[in-house]
């Protein structure tokens, strides 16, 4: 028979289960505790109100380019939440939100985007890794990570994120691949925020949606709203669960958008109007989950009002302390340090004509 | 001690050290039942099994950019790109990641990762499987590119590279993988990273060159001794970092230099030796350095590759040139 159908999986899920205006499809709620969804809440309103202070410092010259998340919070802390401090976290660069959940302290963010080198500085043992610029190369380290939890039989398992602009490059591939053949335990979460600086989803991928990408890859794929953090959870802890007991790789496609310019460097005004933008602010992550928690009387005005004072002061704090410790930071020959174990004789010799320029340079300035 | 081919001493590290610690993995194409195209990892999964010599899917970049991921988590893979001319498709992870996580995470996280590729040419092999490029990794801040000659240093220094808390570059060349045989002990032999290697004592020219350009340079001190022309032939071994002490001290004795390497001539290695010489021996120097080196153009098909890589009689003449002696 020259020609017969291949069966194959047709169809993927798409999970929603808060709307537009924070009503639970009762069904899917998952059960999780106030102690817990009030956790949730706050991580979320800190990273939106981090986001915001972020752009201001940055408007105002006291940090350099940022690229903010705003819009993106369900996505992060709604998956991040499924990983335990034994298991690693793989970023892109626009995961400000799993960040801070993970511990990484915002002072740390202000230096880091201020330029300096000891803003990457986190605990010792923490499995997080750096953020990652160049677009999907991360996703790699993932599933290198995935391979050897299971070489040791760590029980550990990964999370990578990236964007829909990453599904382009061939890495995404590369490391999806792999990542399927070797079974690593990685959750892969596509924040598709349907814009890839000027590029939009539809002109990045001819896929009708990219969750169906892992059908090929013989891994499950699921799509949810990614402005839903009740969905964005629920899939992750489906994955999470089936990564922890030997199931492998899932792709978590989660549908949300980019609320601002790709970097404070951007003009979204070039490429894209505002009536989507305002389409898509309707569909907040932060107020639909807060009408939830307040249907649920799990947060009221004043309860929200406290939380968000906060927040507040935890910002200003940071931003007080950061300040403080740059004045003592940016010994510029810092530069050459952790570049090798040890710093061979060369650059230990340039590091020194570096040293003298800067003493003879002070002197000029000393002498007048 | 065996004699051995530098593919079977290569082996012999490779399987040593995986012996002496189950962290050291390989991974690469065809490396496993196949033993690599050209056999260096022959039968180590029969002693270490599949999950520790890992056949991967075709891919450069999931080879290294996977070891960047286990090398972090504290395993100290050792990847195989079948030819150097294809591990372009694995820059980025190497100037990313491999050669900055420790940089950018303030010695937090680690890359104690080893990129085997065989490189250069004089096999007769199709096109992109005869490049030198070397300078590509030098240039880049983070790694270490280490180059062996022979048999016994690549066995040593391999066993150095895997041990490196650093990721390191190891380039091996195919034409000198069965050249020819050398004693190669048993027991356990390393050599550091980073250090230069006299081959040959003399005190009338200094001859700087690496790899399989060591063989020609060797054979070309013969030549220039019968008439009664005295070499000193430096083998870098390392190239990255580059030590330039020995090559200086020799430049005090002999007054003028000539490097050797089959890469394109600008830009390359020699250009960077050529100036460390001039920073620190130019007052010893009595005559303009010679470069012996690949033409600044792709390498030639096979039929033609001859010459284009640098051969005895140029040698020769360079070390004459440099002698003022033409």
């Amino acid at each position: 028979m020259p020609r017969t159908k291949i069966d194959l999986p047709e169809t993927i899920d798409y999970l929603s289960i808060l709307d537009e205006h924070g009503n639970v499809d009762q069904e899917l709620e998952p059960d999780i505790s106030e102690s817990k969804l009030r956790a949730l809440y706050r991580s979320m309103l800190l990273g939106r109100r981090f986001d915001e202070r972020m752009v201001d410092l940055q408007r105002q010259g006291r940090i350099g380019t940022f690229p903010p998340i705003k819009g993106q919070e369900a996505s992060q802390i709604g998956s991040i939440f499924q990983l335990r401090p034994t298991d690693w976290f793989v970023p892109a660069f626009r995961e400000t939100a799993a960040e801070i959940w993970r511990g990484r302290s915002l002072e740390s963010i202000l230096l880091y985007y201020n330029g300096y080198n000891e803003g990457t500085l986190l605990d010792r043992d923490q499995k997080d890794l750096p953020l990652a610029i160049p677009v999907s190369s991360q996703i790699l380290h993932a599933t290198g990570l995935g391979y050897a939890a299971n070489y040791r039989d760590s029980g550990e398992i990964v999370m990578v994120y990236f964007g829909d602009g990453a599904t382009s490059e061939g890495d995404f591939h590369e490391g999806l691949n792999c990542a399927a053949v070797y079974q690593t335990p990685v959750l892969f979460i596509c924040q598709n925020n349907q814009w890839a600086i000027s590029i939009p989803v539809k002109k990045q991928t001819h896929s009708q949606t990219i969750a169906q990408k892992a059908l090929a890859y013989g891994m499950p794929g699921i799509q949810v709203d990614g402005n839903d953090i009740l969905a964005v959870y629920a899939a992750t802890k489906e994955a999470a669960e089936r990564a922890r007991n030997g199931g492998g790789p899932t792709l978590i496609e989660c549908v949300t958008y980019r609320v601002m310019m790709h970097t404070t460097a951007d003009d979204p005004s070039r490429y894209r109007s505002d009536t989507e933008v305002e389409s898509w602010i309707k569909k907040d992550p932060l107020s639909r989950f807060e009408n939830y928690l307040i249907d649920k009387a799990f947060l009221n005005d004043s309860s929200r009002e406290k939380i968000e004072q906060e927040v507040r002061k935890q910002i200003q704090a940071a931003v007080e302390s950061a300040e403080k410790q740059m004045q003592d930071l940016g010994a510029p020959v810092d530069m050459f340090k952790h570049l090798y174990a040890d710093l061979p004789r060369q650059l230990k010799k340039q590091r020194e004509e570096l040293r003298a320029h800067l003493t003879a340079a002070e002197r000029e300035v000393d002498n007048g | 001690m065996a004699k051995m081919t530098m593919v079977q001493a290569l082996n012999l590290a490779l399987q040593q050290e995986m012996k002496n610690d189950d962290s050291v993995v390989l991974l690469g194409q065809d490396i496993g039942a196949d033993g690599g195209v050209f056999r260096v990892t022959d039968s180590l999964i029969d002693t270490f099994g599949e999950k520790r010599v890992i056949d991967t899917p075709l891919a450069e970049s999931a080879i290294i950019g996977m070891a960047v991921g286990m090398a972090i988590h504290g395993l100290k893979p050792v990847c195989e790109i079948q030819f150097s001319g294809f591990a372009y498709q694995s820059f980025h992870q190497l100037e990313n990641h491999a050669a900055r996580m420790r940089w950018r995470t303030q010695g937090r996280l680690t890359v104690p990762m080893v990129m085997r590729a065989p490189y250069g040419g004089g096999i007769r092999a199709l096109e992109h499987h005869s490049e030198s490029r070397e300078a590509y990794w030098a240039h880049t801040p983070g790694l270490k590119t280490v180059i062996p000659s022979g048999p016994r240093n690549a066995r040593a220094l391999l066993v150095a590279a895997i041990r490196s808390p650093d990721p390191i570059i190891f380039y091996e060349s195919k034409a000198l993988y069965r050249a020819y045989r050398e004693e190669v002990p048993e027991q356990e032999e390393i050599m550091e990273i980073g250090k230069s290697n006299i081959a040959r004592s003399g005190d009338d020219v200094t001859i700087i060159t690496y790899g399989a350009m060591l063989q020609p340079t060797l054979e070309a001190a013969d030549v220039l001794a019968q008439e009664g022309i005295n070499s000193e032939i430096i083998d870098l071994l390392t190239i990255s970092p580059l030590d330039d002490s020995l090559m200086v001290e020799s430049i005090k004795k002999t007054g003028c230099a000539v490097v050797v390497h089959e890469a394109p001539r600008s830009f390359g290695p020699g250009a960077e030796i050529v100036s460390r010489l001039m920073e620190d021996a130019f007052y010893y120097l009595e005559a303009p350095i010679q470069r012996v080196t690949g033409y600044d153009i792709i390498i030639p098909y096979f039929s033609r590759e001859k010459d284009y890589l640098p051969n005895v009689r140029r040698i020769v003449l360079a070390a004459k040139a440099a002698l003022q002696k033409i």
